[in-house]
């Protein structure tokens, strides 16, 4: 493990966390969690659980990005308040 | 074009691509084995060319590939083989999954690999399912 | 009231650092989970089943019944899906 590249990447995973809550638009919100998914499969290889930073690619950064985004498209875009 | 039609290069790509992607679903499914990969992450490729694909060309496309009562048996399917392998074990006057009671050499490694795809055809239809859902819902 | 939230999440936070410090260090062989089950994973898995990966021996053989369940779940999740999408879709075509 290198503790500088944990930083930078733990750094990166917050920041995308942080910024999945506080956006206003939904859409950008998804593909923040998206970005998120990433830096976590990213710090998941870097750790050497290589099996699970597989199905985080696939599930977390893949396919619930997608279903994300049907949702959004299917629902009322903006928020009302 | 067309609403609800794509660009032709978009749609050309997503159709060029989609066998790599399964082709490669199939090998992260039957090399769970050796290399990192199995079941789950296997399903889930595969079920992301499909997705693909209706977003390159069209969900309708898609659509007329599948019929709807053979997606949701074909999730209740895995469950059931991946519970029937135990069932014959079972038979076989062994515990529940003890994959060691089936008459092939390497029975445990065979066990394993019958589990592997067991797990990726449910997971690979539950996910075409939950997008036919919820993409069809009004 | 205003900053109650704020205390509570720092409060639940530090809480949480305070927990980590107990952790043992990473890869650390005496560790409580590596030192019962997984050396006997390690040392007879590829003897008794003959497959190099151990996270799929692990996952798939010893622990079948926990994968069982996993799959389970998915097949729940979609089957849920389909009752409250499907079903709220026919529900209004009548």
């Amino acid at each position: 493990m290198i503790w500088q590249l944990d930083l930078i990447l733990l750094g990166l995973t917050v920041a995308c966390a942080l910024g999945a809550v506080q956006v206003r638009d939904l859409l950008t919100s998804v593909v923040l969690l998206s970005a998120f998914s990433l830096f976590m499969c990213l710090l998941w290889i870097e750790m050497g659980a290589v099996d699970v930073a597989f199905t985080e690619a696939a599930v977390g950064a893949g396919v619930t990005t997608v279903l994300f985004v049907v949702v959004v498209l299917k629902t009322e875009r903006e928020s009302q308040d | 074009m067309k609403p609800g039609e794509r660009d032709i290069i978009i749609r050309t790509v997503c159709r060029l691509l989609v066998p790599f992607v399964q082709l490669f679903g199939l090998y992260v499914i039957m090399h769970g084995h050796s290399s990192p990969g199995g079941g789950f992450q296997g399903g889930a490729i595969i079920a992301s060319s499909f997705i693909l694909l209706a977003m390159g060309g069209g969900y309708d496309e898609v659509k007329r590939r599948f019929s709807l009562g053979a997606l949701t048996a074909t999730t209740s399917a895995g469950v059931l083989l991946y519970a029937g392998l135990g069932v014959v074990c079972l038979m076989l006057g062994a515990n529940y999954l003890d994959y060691a009671a089936l008459p092939v050499s390497d029975a445990r490694s065979v066990g394993m690999l019958l589990i592997e795809i067991a797990v990726g055809i449910t997971v690979t239809a539950a996910i075409i399912s939950i997008f036919h859902d919820l993409v069809t819902f009004e | 009231m205003r900053y109650l939230h704020l205390v509570v999440t720092t409060l639940t936070g530090l809480l949480l650092i305070m927990g980590s410090l107990g952790m043992p260090a990473t890869g650390d062989p005496d560790s409580p989970p590596s030192s019962h089950v997984s050396p006997r994973y390690i040392e007879q898995g590829y003897k008794e089943t003959a497959v190099p990966n151990m996270v799929t021996f692990v996952l798939a053989d010893y622990r079948s019944f926990d994968t069982l369940g996993e799959v389970t779940v998915i097949f729940t999740g979609a089957m849920a899906v389909l009752l409250i999408l499907r079903g709220a879709r026919s529900e209004a075509e009548e």
